[in-house]
């Protein structure tokens, strides 16, 4: 039965018939009457940012250690412009949100009315799918379509522009049958050709040196997928990489796991994906990061690439089995045919391969000479780890440095614990998506690991931590550096570092505290787990400056332009000549 | 020492691509719906393909169903990416490669001004009959001719009137259609 109320009506009880139940956003003029909507209901509890960047942040946060939608809700103009950055991050790392964000009155667009932006054009190539609602009676249809979009089919932002007179319109509601909505073409596929992975299970069932390369896929797939991610592993033996998104899909603890492949991975990962005779994509999208050199990129492998949208496959690289469907549905199969074939793993045909690979492992690529009086990145990460190992901790990071190295040096063995800013590589992404995982988990650890560069262009949804009372523990290793931009002069510009050191930087204790929480700083490696201890210790939102080695270098690291096996290893001297002038062209 | 390096989508891919581009005609069957031909056209744009012609219009007003043709120029592997990323696109319902299939139909249409006296006029209308151009304006000084076919047969009327007082030119851009009774 339809029941007549408001298009800002509307809008809050189709939030709440899919089960929204946090929306992060920003009032403004064109959006007032939805926000008078939000004020007179319960169901629904809006978090207030402090910059629409941060809201998309905050709901990728809570999307990818929820598995749900992020819901976000903005002004017009400013307010949605704001937001485009989030919205291109979600985009490229495949995170559903929907994105609501208020226009100016219908009578008004095209006037260059004040706050009026062209907000679907704006975000038509940085969102899955956007629409504009110019009649009150399209809104619950496009209400609940949009959602649909954004969580099928390959994950993505999706944003909802509604003029403020929609708003206020009367329109009746009912929650519409899927098979009446408008978009009858969007079916995404997820059931896998059988025939391919019966092929795929053929060539798993003779390799010799075999590797599992797992992306965001399988962690988009849910947690279904990576259980049978580990039972393929086991029932196979091979052993198994990851690309940065994929992390904690396939436990860390595990002996078959070979650590993050690509420019920062092990040495372990990326020499097996050189070497392999074949490679089973399990859900990555062979992102330049992964692949290195195009055309000298695993050379003697056959390649399997499961992916739920069909133009990842075959855009990089070519593959000899493609397999378009969802990895949990398509790993179930592979676990189903492995099994009607055989019940034992291929342990004794791989083991030259695992020998290799334990010499490979032997090389111990992610050392690092640690030091009494200052503390090294590396083990101020190690220390997180150590100390918060046993509880149900999160982390999200921002990029740099920073990131590579809590991709290396903190270990997961859950999905849906790691946020950070992959595609996009989004500086500032990990102290709002750090709130916006606490919000989804209020009695789970939070950590952002951080750097004092990125914190800072995000840094007062602190501000948002404390109103909600969220206790996100910031863990930033300060090395007074734009520490990958320095590394990368050092690597391409002789040195010459053109604005990447970070002079007058705020005191952050007295910054934390200013905010309303609490500040630590340590530069003591002695001290350290103490410090640290106060950090987790402390029950509100915690600003920890850790003092670090200033020049220290991400490695390993594959140059620009160069394929697998020729990586860089901790104890290179004079990075600076390693690359030529093919590669100085490259990201 | 950069010169084989050409724009192919990757930063790291540096090796010449080898594969020859070719012309292709695409169909492309879509909601009628605002903004779905800044969609189209963004994706071309963003992702650095070429369009050679694009036409659209709406085509089945009960379903509201338009038919884009659009002819790009593309080496194998980025047509095939064309194709598939054209498919993400959330109100795009099919995509023909009527090229790659074979069974194509072309045709243009196009309006051209031709201004002239004396020997010329007759010599214009001549070529015009010889290519069944239709007469939809003339003065005394001017044609207006209305003439549909291939590309390539309104290219070789054109480049004829050059001499013969062409003064301006307008195309329709490509309609397409796959032959045989199956629809798209």
């Amino acid at each position: 039965m339809a029941e007549k109320m408001t298009g800002a009506e509307i809008v809050v009880q189709a939030l709440i018939d899919q089960g929204v139940e946090h929306i992060f956003g920003y009032p403004g003029g064109a959006a007032l009457p939805i926000y008078d909507a939000i004020f007179q209901q319960d169901t629904i509890q809006h978090i207030l940012v402090r910059h629409e960047q941060g809201a998309t942040h905050m709901a990728e946060g809570y999307a990818r250690s929820t598995g749900k939608a992020g819901v976000v809700l903005v002004t017009s103009g400013p307010g949605a412009t704001n937001a485009v950055t989030g919205l291109t991050d979600a985009l490229m790392d495949s995170i559903p949100l929907v994105c609501i964000t208020a226009q100016v009155p219908t009578s008004l667009i095209g006037s260059d009315a004040f706050q009026e932006c062209d907000t679907v054009g704006i975000t038509r190539s940085c969102t899955k799918h956007n629409y504009l609602v110019k009649r009150v009676e399209d809104l619950p249809r496009v209400m609940h379509e949009a959602f649909l979009i954004a969580t099928t089919g390959r994950p993505g932002p999706v944003v909802i522009d509604i003029p403020k007179d929609v708003q206020f319109a009367l329109g009746s509601y009912s929650k519409p049958n899927l098979e009446t909505l408008r978009h009858q073409s969007y079916r995404p596929k997820t059931e896998g050709d059988l025939d391919a992975i019966t092929l795929a299970v053929d060539l798993m069932l003779r390799a010799e040196r075999p590797v599992f390369y797992t992306g965001g896929g399988v962690i988009n797939a849910g947690p279904e997928a990576s259980e049978r991610l580990r039972e393929l592993a086991e029932l196979t033996g091979f052993p198994v990489t990851s690309t940065l998104m994929g992390l904690g899909a396939f436990p860390a603890s595990n002996a078959q796991w070979l650590g993050m492949l690509g420019m920062h991975g092990t040495y372990e990962a990326n020499l097996a994906m050189h070497d392999c005779d074949l490679m089973i994509n399990i859900g990555a999208r062979f992102d330049d990061r992964i692949t290195g050199r195009i055309d000298a990129f695993s050379p003697g492998s056959r390649k399997i690439h499961v992916d739920i949208d069909p133009s990842s496959i075959n855009k990089n690289v070519r593959v000899d089995i493609p397999i378009v469907g969802d990895c949990n549905l398509v790993l179930e199969e592979m676990i189903r045919i492995w099994r009607s074939r055989t019940n034992e793993p291929r342990t004794e045909a791989i083991a030259p391969w695992m020998a290799q690979i334990e010499k490979w492992r032997a090389v111990n690529s992610l050392g690092f000479k640690n030091s009494d009086t200052i503390i090294k990145p590396q083990y101020a990460i190690q220390r997180l780890y150590e100390l918060t190992k046993d509880k149900d901790v999160y982390i999200t990071t921002e990029v740099g440095q920073h990131q590579m190295w809590a991709a290396q040096h903190f270990h997961f063995d859950k999905p849906n614990r790691w946020m950070t800013s992959g595609g996009l590589g989004t500086m500032g992404y990990g102290l709002p998506a750090a709130v916006g995982v606490q919000v989804a988990h209020p009695d789970a650890l939070v950590i952002d690991i951080a750097g004092e560069a990125s914190v800072q262009m995000t840094m007062q949804e602190m501000s948002t931590a404390v109103q909600y009372r969220l206790p996100i523990k910031i863990f930033i290793l300060n090395n007074e550096r734009m520490g990958m931009v320095r590394q990368w002069q050092d690597l391409l510009h002789g040195g010459r570092y053109a604005h990447s050191y970070s002079e007058s930087l705020p005191d952050f204790v007295k910054l934390a505290e200013a905010y309303g929480g609490k500040g630590i700083r340590c530069d003591d490696p002695a001290q350290l787990d103490d410090a640290i201890r106060e950090m987790l210790d402390y029950p509100g939102p915690v600003l920890f400056d850790v003092v670090v080695e200033k020049d220290e270098n991400c490695l390993p690291m594959i140059p620009s332009g160069k394929p697998h096996n020729e990586i860089i290893l901790p104890d290179t001297a004079n990075i600076g000549d390693i690359i030529d002038e093919k590669g100085r062209q490259l990201v | 020492m950069n010169a084989n390096l050409l724009p192919t989508g990757s930063a790291y891919f540096l090796t010449r691509e080898t594969a020859q581009p070719e012309r292709h005609t695409l169909s492309v069957l879509v909601d009628n719906e605002p903004g779905i031909l800044a969609r189209v056209v963004g994706l071309f744009s963003a992702r650095g393909y070429n369009i050679d012609s694009l036409t659209v219009s709406e085509t089945e007003h009960n379903k509201r169903l338009s038919r884009i043709t659009v002819v790009t120029v593309a080496t194998p592997k980025v047509l095939e990416q064309i194709k598939l990323q054209l498919e993400r696109l959330v109100p795009v319902h099919k995509v023909h490669d009527l090229t790659a299939e074979g069974n194509g139909l072309e045709r243009e249409l196009a309006l051209i001004k031709v201004a002239g006296t004396g020997d010329h006029r007759s010599e214009t209308l001549r070529l015009a009959d010889a290519f069944r151009a239709n007469i939809v304006d003339a003065t005394t000084e001017s044609f207006v001719f209305e003439v549909t076919g291939k590309s390539s047969k309104i290219d070789s009327f054109i480049a004829l009137m050059v001499p013969l007082g062409l003064v301006e030119v307008v195309r329709t851009g490509l309609a397409a259609i796959s032959r045989g009774p199956e629809g798209m």
